[in-house]
């Protein structure tokens, strides 16, 4: 993966993908993604031209569709400023997947230039900036799901470090962690039996621990997740990593 | 909407069925995570050099079988070459026919359940009496293992049980001491009685000849310590270099297949009965089995042929767990045989291409691999073809991508759409006719759509200098 070959950082200086689900559904957590990299004095750019990473398509299989999208935002996202992303998954699919479906495509070197600029948010905060505790004050307990697409990078530690180290929180851990949620994009609704059953499964472990809030540096699968808590009437409240960040930030009055 | 196969088959799959596959590889799992890091300091690292020797061993693959030919005659074994399933068959039936052999008696072997040997042997008269526990039940129930190291363990005692009484091996008693004791008892006679004894092999090492074979319940070793001829089904691909190798992959294997130090039984066979060498069949064979695996070796997902048989993968996926593993309608189930089946398939290809479907992606395979195999990518690799090849299977319940892309290249449009969604917030969501809406909502709620509100956030925090924005 492209992650492990990345250059350090050397200006406070990004271009946001803000996701489509963040521009469809959640745009409380691109808002705490801009308030969060401000405060670290990081200097936001926002392509407006951008739509999606492409994973739909290549996950289905479409990789025709999909480097279509993936050309798009490589026009998008051009120059060599970082690129951050508060998806584990989006992120993934730029330093891992793209350059998959360009392996035998003239732009490959074109598509790994931007895989090896392209962070996930927390991972962007800890490993790429050095920042390691975070300030402010929140109050709470929380269970912390590591998305699948984090599996080897830096996202997963960098989560429950600096969730942990907020004043008023507890990291709750509970049982198979390394299970997936069962999202999985299009798998959750070519595959609903399955995908809602895995995601019982994840929700039966989370509430087994009686968190305030289940946090994850993916708001896909929370996207899932809540929706089937809600759907069984037993709705768990969710929140994206930086959420909590730029809420802690507030609560101490830092921003 | 059509939904994939493997979701329907888990739908429709009995309770305890579920309950019995998910808790044996569940246990399976955590006994494998476990053993594996309270003995090596890191693990991850050992699973990468394994991946490298066996990766060498397949690209490599036109230098070691000749080489593992010469040196099997030369420790006195006949070779064979088996191009096909059935050519492995009539190589085995030649074999026992020149001897006049009736009776075969067999370990658990996973390239003969490719093959379909037993079932072969059967209609050419010959007895082939399955002595592992588990394949044993298989074989008497007229099922198909469902795991591939623990081939019943979508079946509790109660099951076997009631299949031991009807086929006259004592009245019904679930306990599992029991159980074992009678087939015991009913497979001793087997071995005596037998001519032949056939196995598979886990590791053929090129520098000595030397066939590998792991068990723990010893039946490997009745089957040629009772029997004059002894045959040994091996894959092509199930080569090591060299015998210090065994000591990184042994290890790693019963670790990640049954979480064992080392299994019970560790069997090194060298060749038939000699001077030297005063035990064992005074006749040894070795048939080497392609059946598909060059055709694999020539495709972009070469590294499947890594794979060392653990059933770690199985093990550890959510899919298989809900799904079992005769969802998967081949020999080899779970993520390894969602690569390896449509792929020996050959032709049949479209048929099994929405096994690769069967995955949310979560790379939890590819974490527990022993051989490090980058499955997700593989499965990907084999998405795209199954597109390629338009099959049916494959595309069942996977929303058509076209419009979306001509959405997502087009920003106006893009930004349009995003407006637009905001129907759904004032339409109830079950008269929007979007198949793959209607799967959402069939399992989960659909957050509110906010469409836009971000980007208008933006602009108005960039109109009042509070943070740079680049126009496209």
């Amino acid at each position: 993966m492209l992650n492990h070959e990345r250059l350090p950082i050397t200006e406070r200086r990004v271009q946001l993908m803000a996701t489509c689900l963040c521009d469809a559904f959640y745009d409380d957590v691109a808002k705490a993604t801009v308030e969060v990299l401000e405060h670290l004095g990081v200097s936001v750019e926002f392509p407006e031209g951008q739509t999606c990473c492409g994973q739909p398509a290549f996950n289905g299989g479409d990789w025709v569709a999909s480097r279509k999208v993936v050309r798009h935002t490589l026009k998008t996202f051009s120059g060599n400023v970082p690129v951050v992303v508060p998806s584990g998954s989006c992120a993934a699919m730029l330093f891992h997947g793209a350059p998959l479906e360009f392996e035998k495509e003239s732009d490959l070197a074109a598509v790994e230039a931007l895989g090896r600029r392209t962070w996930e948010l927390l991972d962007y905060i800890v490993n790429g900036l050095g920042v390691t505790t975070w300030p402010g004050r929140y109050e709470g307990r929380l269970a912390v799901h590591r998305s699948c697409h984090s599996r080897g990078t830096g996202t997963g530690d960098a989560t429950v470090r600096l969730l942990g180290s907020i004043a008023g929180v507890t990291v709750a851990p509970f049982g198979e962690g390394e299970q997936c949620c069962g999202f999985g994009g299009t798998f959750s609704v070519s595959f609903p039996t399955i995908s809602s059953a895995m995601g019982s499964l994840k929700l039966d472990h989370i509430r087994a621990v009686q968190p305030d809030a289940l946090v994850s540096a993916d708001i896909s699968c929370l996207m899932h997740l809540s929706g089937l808590a809600e759907k069984e009437g037993k709705p768990v409240k969710v929140l994206h990593a930086v959420q909590v960040m730029r809420d802690a930030l507030r609560n101490g009055g830092l921003l | 909407m059509k939904f994939q196969q493997i979701d329907q088959y888990a739908a429709r799959l009995r309770p305890d069925t579920r309950a019995s596959v998910h808790s044996g590889s569940k246990a399976g799992h955590e006994k494998r995570t476990s053993v594996l890091f309270d003995h090596y300091i890191d693990p991850n690292r050992l699973r990468g050099i394994a991946g490298e020797i066996k990766q060498h061993v397949i690209e490599n693959l036109d230098t070691y079988l000749p080489a593992v030919e010469a040196k099997l005659q030369s420790n006195g074994v006949q070779v064979h070459w088996a191009a096909t399933a059935e050519a492995a068959n009539e190589a085995v039936l030649a074999i026992m026919r020149a001897r006049g052999a009736k009776r075969m008696v067999k370990a658990k072997t996973m390239v003969s359940e490719e093959t379909e040997l037993a079932h072969f042997l059967e209609k050419q008269g010959i007895e082939c009496v399955e002595t592992d526990l588990g394949e044993f039940i298989i074989q008497i129930d007229g099922d198909h293992p469902s795991h591939i190291v623990k081939p019943i363990i979508h079946k509790n005692r109660r099951e076997i049980a009631t299949s031991f009484e009807k086929h006259g091996l004592g009245a019904y008693n679930d306990d599992p001491e029991t159980i074992t004791r009678r087939a015991r008892a009913h497979l001793r006679h087997k071995y005596l009685e037998a001519d032949v004894g056939l196995t598979g092999a886990n590791f053929v090492v090129a520098e000595s000849g030397r066939l590998v074979l792991v068990t723990n319940e010893g039946n490997s070793r009745f089957c040629l310590a009772a029997t004059k001829c002894h045959i040994a089904m091996v894959g092509i691909e199930k080569i090591l270099p060299l015998d210090r190798d065994l000591g990184l992959l042994l290890n790693l294997l019963a670790r990640s297949g049954t979480g064992q130090q080392l299994t019970v039984y560790t069997e090194f066979i060298t060749g038939p009965k000699s001077a030297t060498q005063p035990d064992g069949p005074e006749e040894m064979h070795v048939i080497f089995v392609d059946n598909g695996r060059t055709d694999v070796l020539a495709s972009d997902c070469r590294d499947i042929l890594r794979c060392i048989r653990c059933g770690a993968c199985l093990n550890v996926c959510p899919v298989y767990r809900q799904a079992g593993g005769h969802a998967y309608r081949s020999v080899y189930p779970g993520p390894v045989g969602a690569v390896l089946s449509p792929l020996l398939a050959g032709k049949k290809f479209p048929e099994l291409a929405d096994l690769p479907k069967a995955s949310s992606l979560c790379g939890a395979c590819n974490e527990v691999c022993p051989v490090n195999i980058p499955i997700p990518d593989l499965l990907l690799r084999l998405r795209e073809k199954g597109k390629k090849e338009g099959s049916e299977a494959a595309a069942a319940g996977t929303p058509p991508m076209g419009a979306w892309a001509v959405m997502a290249t087009q920003p106006m449009a893009w930004k349009t759409a995003l407006f637009g969604g905001k129907i759904m917030n004032i339409l109830p969501t079950k008269y929007i006719p979007v198949p793959a809406l209607q799967a959402w909502q069939a399992k989960r709620t659909l957050p509110a759509w906010r469409g836009g509100e971000f980007r208008s956030w933006m602009r108005d925090r960039a109109s009042r200098g509070g943070s740079a924005k680049r126009e496209e």
